[in-house]
């Protein structure tokens, strides 16, 4: 008789990943994103005092698939509204979920306010240059050419200005304890994304202040293109104009890192 | 308690913090920024939330934030910061979390000016933002009044899970009165089992306006007229004044119905038998009481800082049971008891 090996689960949906099929398109990464956010959740043994702020555009429903108290807050406003929630409860770990419509263009406001009061909250940001929910028209990130249904001939930089790089500008605010870049278009990306979103978790609740994550990302219903052509896509045009990197870590953040 | 002399404004901040609001949110506005600057002193010697937020925007979606959490919350702001709250009061309602909202009016439209003024009463009884809600709206008349109603605003926003407003005017805001206010205590939130507080030993809780299902939006949209429903049958206000044997039945709130009462005083030292009906909710509308009122008098005559917006809650009263006059002032200007005396005249010579 063979020996029957003992079996060791390796690999399972995180506790804070809802067990339920999205409606994301086929190759979108929110779908991953989601998910490195519930296994920091997990691995930060925090489902149970996080609240998370779902934005206005393709991730609106964001509540649906990560398994915390959720808000939905109106189109930009997350961060107002993460404002509130964290003052009165600052036990509370703070998360909004915002694509780039929601944040550098109608909520550029609350953003930076929040970030330069120094709120203890956590933003991921999903940059992938186009208005999705809306049906692909130009986003404050869309870059300089870029067709989009509302630049049929490219995004004309003397007609429509050039694109915001949120990190870079965010990171000159001094309530801004942690501000970095990451993508997901693979898994070594993936894995630097989880250890950021993690990082980004920590200086939240360790009071250290502001902290946001940049998630280079894809759209390949609006761009038009497959899956695996939109990440090169993303790779060979994104990343030129919106380099991965940390824009800002605090001394306060290294050190808290330095003890991890 | 003995009486104190206050500012309205500086009242209405003290007020909240007696009915134990956790957390205020605001942003300067004239004639209502010493709510602001009052609180920005008061609440955190109380260990309680505030922020001076960047816009109004950012303010009514903090007021959001934090009545998601269960906490009792106020912003107050002045007509045009009230135009920019539209959006987010609209989520909040839709949303059924209470909160609750001061509006010191200022005369309009648009940058206007920063003198007393009645002319938000459609934006603030009707809606004011998009969808189908129906805040309710609180009208003081005095400051005594204005503590009276910011504190019931904030039982009634927790009784209702709705945003309530209290309509005041630059005059309420910053004249002073002796005022009674109730002890200080530490806040106490009542049972809030669908807060945003983490989800621990309980099932997650979602809180969203977002209903992408005709038919489970129309359930939403069905449960807040239930609760609008509720709330007419049981939240009426209002006060009669010298209406008993009143030919002349004025009807007047806030700032317009103390002088109002005045010239009532006036025209009956003339022989004019006036009397003032005066609703302390604006919404609910208390129709029924104003239509038994007007049915006692001979002729109404309504009397607003504005062009005449609650004149049409009360046509809606009275119909055509009684002739209806008007008189009004807007831009800020604030009339006379002795302007107001001869509008009383000139409707009673027509009889």
């Amino acid at each position: 008789m063979a020996e029957v090996k003992e079996e060791k689960i390796v690999f399972q949906r995180p506790k804070a990943l809802c067990d339920v099929v999205t409606h994301y398109c086929p190759g979108c990464l929110h779908g991953v994103v989601h998910r490195v956010i519930a296994e920091v959740i997990d691995d930060l043994g925090i489902q149970e005092i996080t609240v998370g702020i779902a934005p206005v555009g393709c991730s609106v429903l964001a509540y649906n698939y990560i398994a915390t108290d959720f808000a939905e807050a109106a189109h930009g406003r997350a961060p107002a509204m993460a404002t509130g929630m964290k003052r009165v409860h600052p036990e509370l770990v703070v998360f909004t979920y915002q694509g780039d419509g929601d944040l550098a263009a109608i909520g550029t406001n609350e953003l930076i306010h929040a970030a330069t009061r120094g709120e203890n909250i956590t933003t991921i940001f999903i940059n992938n240059a186009i208005y999705g929910m809306t049906g692909g028209q130009m986003a404050p990130t869309t870059l300089p050419g870029q067709v989009t249904t509302s630049t049929p001939r490219g995004r004309d930089t003397k007609l429509a200005g050039f694109p915001v790089r949120v990190c870079e500008l965010v990171s000159t605010l001094e309530g801004a304890a942690y501000i970095v870049r990451r993508s997901a278009y693979n898994p070594s990306e993936i894995r630097k994304l989880k250890a950021a979103i993690k990082t980004a978790f920590q200086v939240q609740m360790a009071g250290l202040g502001y902290s946001l994550v940049e998630v280079v990302s894809n759209c390949p219903t609006n761009w038009g293109m497959t899956p695996l052509e939109s990440l090169k896509w993303l790779q060979e045009n994104m990343l030129a104009y919106y380099p991965l990197g940390d824009y800002k870590v605090k001394d306060s953040v290294k050190e808290l890192m330095a003890k991890k | 308690m003995a009486k104190v002399l206050m500012k309205g404004n500086e009242a209405i901040a003290e007020a909240a913090i007696r009915a134990g609001c956790e957390a205020y949110f605001g942003y300067p506005i004239t004639p209502q920024t010493e709510v602001l600057e009052y609180m920005s002193a008061r609440m955190p010697e109380l260990g309680r939330a505030f922020v001076q937020a960047e816009s109004e925007l950012a303010a009514v979606n903090m007021l959001y934030g934090a009545a998601c959490t269960g906490a009792r919350a106020m912003t107050t702001t002045s007509s045009p910061g009230f135009s920019l709250m539209q959006e987010g009061l609209s989520y909040i309602a839709c949303s059924e979390v209470p909160a609750v909202v001061v509006n010191v009016m200022r005369g309009g439209p648009g940058l206007g000016n920063i003198q007393p003024s009645q002319a938000d009463y459609l934006q603030m009884t009707k809606g004011g933002g998009h969808g189908d809600y129906s805040p309710i709206v609180l009208a003081p008349s005095t400051v005594q009044e204005t503590v009276d109603l910011v504190i019931l605003a904030f039982d009634l926003a927790d009784k209702y899970r709705q945003p309530v407003y209290v309509i005041a005017d630059g005059m309420i805001g910053q004249m002073m009165e002796p005022v009674e206010l109730p002890e200080l205590k530490p806040p106490q939130r009542p049972e809030r089992p669908w807060a945003l507080t983490g989800a621990k030993g309980r099932p997650r809780n979602i809180i969203t306006s977002l209903q992408l299902d005709p038919p489970t939006l129309e359930k939403v949209n069905l449960r807040l007229q239930e609760i609008y429903k509720r709330i007419r049958e049981n939240e009426q206000r209002h006060e009669e004044y010298m209406t008993d044997d009143a030919d002349l039945l004025m009807v007047a709130y806030g700032t317009a119905a103390r002088i109002v009462k005045t010239a009532i005083a006036k025209a009956r030292r003339q022989g004019l038998k006036a009397g003032l009906f005066r609703p302390i909710t604006v919404n609910p509308y208390p129709y029924d009481a104003l239509r038994k009122a007007a049915d006692r008098a001979k002729r109404v005559l309504v009397v607003e800082l504005s062009a005449g917006q609650m004149l049409e809650d009360v046509r809606l009263a009275v119909m055509d049971r009684r002739p209806i006059h008007f008189f009004g002032k807007m831009g800020g200007v604030v009339p006379m008891p002795e302007d107001i005396v001869d509008a009383m005249n000139r409707v009673m010579a027509e009889a």
